[in-house]
């Protein structure tokens, strides 16, 4: 773990949807590692590095509230926009949101805080002029000055992350006591498998300590 | 049209004078609430919508500046002028496999909407292109304090169906109801990604547009239910750097909105009753503040 950071996020509310409940969406107790490398390539990402979440430290009590929106149903179809792009013209090319709605409920997390543990390997992508130490500096000095490519969220954009870089030897923020500290939280996914159409993998995630491991993208232990 | 080359966080302050803000269909319609806090609430999108609405009428569909999400009430389309769309190969019906078509309708789409290239949309094109962040990211607004929401119940001298009069034996009269906050003061953060604008051509007049939104959107947005809805402050928060100067939320903590003196011991019912300061002396090297309302 020669390459590791370590990064305190929190926010208001996290929403790390269930895939088998993403219709009226039910989050997750914990932030995933899908979630957690999301936020780590809002800071820095290149295609010659590939983040790797190795632990997720959860600071404050699971507690959940519900939210209950009206969203559109439909996505926008491509036929219709070479149609338009065609015609010239964008008359015609809207959705019209009050007959494409749909109320969904969204149980999401309230006041979340982790710490993101993860180191970063170098891809197939990298060129001669990608090192380690280059990447480690750029993140590292973007995470000190709260610099980002976008603003990181925790799982979908209205729920902004703020963050914090925890430096080498300096120790992690103070847990909640009223915190989980051992749950078996059941299969969770672990992350998408891109190069193998979009695969979602899953892993047993275990809370020991207020601590997940997670185990290596392609271990014994994570099944697609 | 060159995207805008600084990151930008915005602190909005907006209030409502006996009105709902923001209804919560899980709870018939009641101003939201934060069940722990009893803060009000107004969700990212609730705003989002009024900020189309605005640019609609503003525009009114010029070149451009076609919204994509409509609602019917502000439906304009004969107005909708010819557009400088691309020349694209006509022949091409197919829906887009290869990666540089699908690039090529998600470019079409950001130039000619401004809610795609400010929000972002999804395109079913089954490749990732397809999908466009927008650099704009709203959050959940909260009231400064807790709110009270207050049932008022009110009387129509009128039915709607014949049914109902006669099972009234021609009196005519319903009961209804409105949820309203007698004052609320509300807070969101917005941030503004400038690599996202990139992608997306979201350009510095897009955003003197979304600051023109977000001041002028409550006073084209009256209606029976909203009461008295007005933008209070816009603070926005200016990166010299495109990747930014600070984290978000040290300029956030800046913003301080509080209660004016002498008002602390009753119930806020107007703006004079806060008071906003803006900790400028606490911006770090690089960040430049402006209140823009």
């Amino acid at each position: 773990m020669s390459y590791g950071i370590r990064l305190h996020v929190w926010g208001d509310r996290a929403c790390f949807t269930r895939p088998e409940m993403k219709v009226e969406r039910v989050s997750y107790d914990v932030i995933t590692p899908s979630a957690a490398r999301g936020i780590l390539e809002a800071i820095h990402w290149k295609p010659a590095i590939r983040w790797v979440v190795d632990r997720i430290h959860v600071l404050k009590p699971v507690r959940f509230e519900s939210i209950r929106r009206n969203e559109v149903g439909g996505k926008l179809s491509p036929g219709s926009v070479s149609r338009a792009m065609k015609a010239g013209t964008t008359a015609g090319l809207a959705t019209y949101v009050d007959e494409d709605r749909q109320q969904r409920a969204a149980t999401v997390l309230r006041d979340v805080a982790y710490v993101i543990e993860a180191h970063f390997e170098l891809t197939d992508k990298a060129g001669p002029d990608d090192s380690v130490g280059k990447h480690l500096d750029i993140f590292n000095r973007r995470a000190r000055k709260g610099q980002h490519f976008h603003a990181p969220c925790l799982g979908v954009r209205e729920f902004p992350a703020h963050f914090e870089l925890i430096e080498d030897g300096q120790p992690l923020p103070d847990a909640h006591p009223a915190r989980e500290a051992d749950k078996d939280l059941g299969w969770m996914l672990h992350d998408i498998d891109f190069a193998r159409d979009m695969t979602p993998r899953f892993f047993r995630a275990q809370l020991k300590a207020g601590v997940i491991d997670v185990p290596p993208w392609q271990g014994e232990e994570v099944k697609s | 049209m060159t995207a805008i080359a600084h990151r930008y966080e915005f602190v909005y302050l907006f209030d409502v004078t006996n009105g709902n803000p923001n209804g919560d269909p899980d709870a018939g319609n009641l101003p939201r609430l934060d069940p722990e806090t009893n803060c009000g609430l107004v969700t990212d999108v609730a705003l989002k919508r009024k900020i189309r609405n605005f640019v609609t009428l503003d525009k009114d569909g010029g070149p451009g500046f076609a919204i994509y999400m409509q609602e019917k009430a502000v439906l304009n389309n004969q107005h909708k002028r010819a557009y400088d769309a691309l020349e694209i190969k006509p022949e091409d019906k197919k829906l887009p496999k290869d990666e540089a078509k699908a690039r090529e309708i998600t470019a079409w789409m950001c130039a000619n909407f401004f809610d795609v290239r400010t929000f972002g949309a999804v395109m079913t094109t089954g490749i990732n292109a397809g999908q466009v962040r927008g650099p704009v990211q709203l959050a959940f607004a909260t009231s400064v304090e807790p709110v009270l929401p207050l049932e008022i119940s009110i009387t129509r001298m009128a039915v709607t169906t014949e049914k109902e009069a006669e099972a009234q034996s021609g009196d005519n009269r319903t009961m209804g109801r409105k949820h309203i906050l007698p004052y609320g003061l509300y807070r969101a953060h917005g941030f503004v990604s400038a690599k996202l604008a990139e992608r997306t051509g979201f350009s510095d007049d897009d955003l003197q547009l979304l600051w023109n939104a977000l001041i002028n959107m409550f006073e084209h947005d009256r209606s029976a239910a909203r009461g008295e809805m007005a933008a209070r402050k816009l603070i926005v928060f200016e990166h010299e750097n495109a990747m930014g100067n600070a984290p978000a939320h040290v300029l956030f903590d800046a913003v301080k909105v509080q209660r004016a003196e002498g008002t602390e011991d009753r119930p806020a019912r107007n703006f004079a009753d806060y008071r906003v300061s803006v900790d400028a002396e606490a911006m770090p090297k690089g960040v430049s503040v402006r209140e823009l309302l």
